[in-house]
């Protein structure tokens, strides 16, 4: 580690550590690239893939985005582009649930789909786009169903838990699991040209607040599908408000819900801390 | 009495954006939500005056009532 070290530093241009100088020490010393990322962070070395993130994001908060671990529940319309994003902004490992495979359907917005991928499981292709975009970045893939049942072993010690999940029923298990286990949940839902964001941290019970007259069934999702701009959207919020969680700067949407309308271009937030806290049996 | 009615998003579509309405003492939220053609497992969010409101909430003279429709795709 010690040769492996000197040898980045010596790849170093300006604080700057070039991803040719990591992939030269990567093939030296046989270390992953996420050994190599960890090693140069924690020894004050900036990997210049980041450098556009310097001005907002320390090296010690680059370092500590690499240290964490972000569960992402839904490989779909929302979790793909949080992935996406996750990845770029350096969030060193990444834990991808989802059941499902590709279908046609999913190629008008699904950015991990493309017709090569159709058929594929979707925690599969979150995997291999990773590690195309970003080799420093571990991603563990579970293709299953996220539920109580499963879903304090999934997310076991993991910083923050993004929902990207396209049911309500489950959605509710994913809050009352985040709730109990005491890990922030960002929240966001979409359907056709509308969607809401929200961040709960632990003991606060606002997702089930969100979905309190929720009976069964899906939401305006159902008829008006999505658009391939609406996910991105409310992913991009979703990803602003993780980044947030873990270095814990910046005002969060906790207690509020924005919710927005690209058709009218309107943005509503809506307050829920007049809300009583109380736990709604997902099941 | 007198109650102004928001819509937001698809509940918007063939009715209105804001309405005034008179309507009975002790109407309650339901009553208003099936006189627009909507259902309750059709209801997102009920606010009334900015705060959360039930569906067997009575309504007040000049109460605004704000109805979103459930959205919970991903």
């Amino acid at each position: 580690m010690e040769d492996a070290l000197d040898f980045l530093k010596e790849g170093t241009r300006d604080g700057l550590l070039p991803w040719s100088a990591q992939c030269a020490a990567a093939g030296r010393f046989g270390l992953s690239h996420a050994q190599l990322e960890g090693l140069a962070l924690d020894n004050g070395l900036f990997p210049a893939r980041y450098q556009r993130n310097r001005n907002m994001i320390s090296l010690d908060e680059q370092r500590r985005l690499f240290q964490s671990r972000v569960a992402v529940i839904g490989c779909g319309g929302l979790g793909g582009y949080v992935i996406e994003e996750l990845a770029r902004l350096g969030v060193g490992h990444i834990v991808a649930i989802d059941p499902d495979i590709f279908e046609e359907h999913n190629l008008n917005r699904q950015i991990l789909s493309t017709p090569a991928t159709l058929g594929k499981a979707k925690v599969d292709a979150a995997l291999h786009r990773v590690t195309e975009i970003n080799p420093a970045v571990t991603v563990t893939p579970i293709r299953d169903a996220f539920c109580l049942a499963n879903g304090f072993e999934f997310l076991a010690g993991v910083q923050v838990a993004v929902d990207a999940l396209d049911s309500i029923s489950y959605r509710l298990e994913l809050a009352e699991v985040c709730t109990t286990a005491g890990i922030p949940m960002v929240h966001g839902a979409i359907g056709g040209w509308y969607g809401h964001v929200a961040t709960q941290l632990p003991g606060d019970t606002t997702v089930q607040s969100i979905y309190r007259h929720w009976v069964a069934g899906k939401g305006i999702e159902q008829q008006l599908g999505n658009p391939s701009f609406t996910p991105a959207v409310v992913a991009s919020l979703e990803v602003a408000e993780v980044c947030k969680v873990l270095l814990g700067k910046g005002e969060l949407l906790r207690n509020r819900k924005l919710s927005i309308d690209l058709l009218e271009m309107e943005v509503q937030e809506i307050s829920y801390q007049d809300l009583p806290i109380e736990l709604v049996s997902a099941a | 009495m007198h109650v102004t009615v928001k819509l937001f998003a698809t509940f918007r579509n063939g009715r209105f954006k804001i309405a005034e309405r008179e309507l009975a003492e002790g109407t309650d939220v339901r009553t208003v939500v099936l006189s627009l053609g909507l259902t309750e497992q059709e209801i997102g969010i009920i606010m009334i005056n900015g705060r959360h409101g039930e569906l067997e909430q009575k309504l007040a003279e000049n109460d605004t009532l704000s109805l979103f429709p459930l959205v919970g795709g991903g």
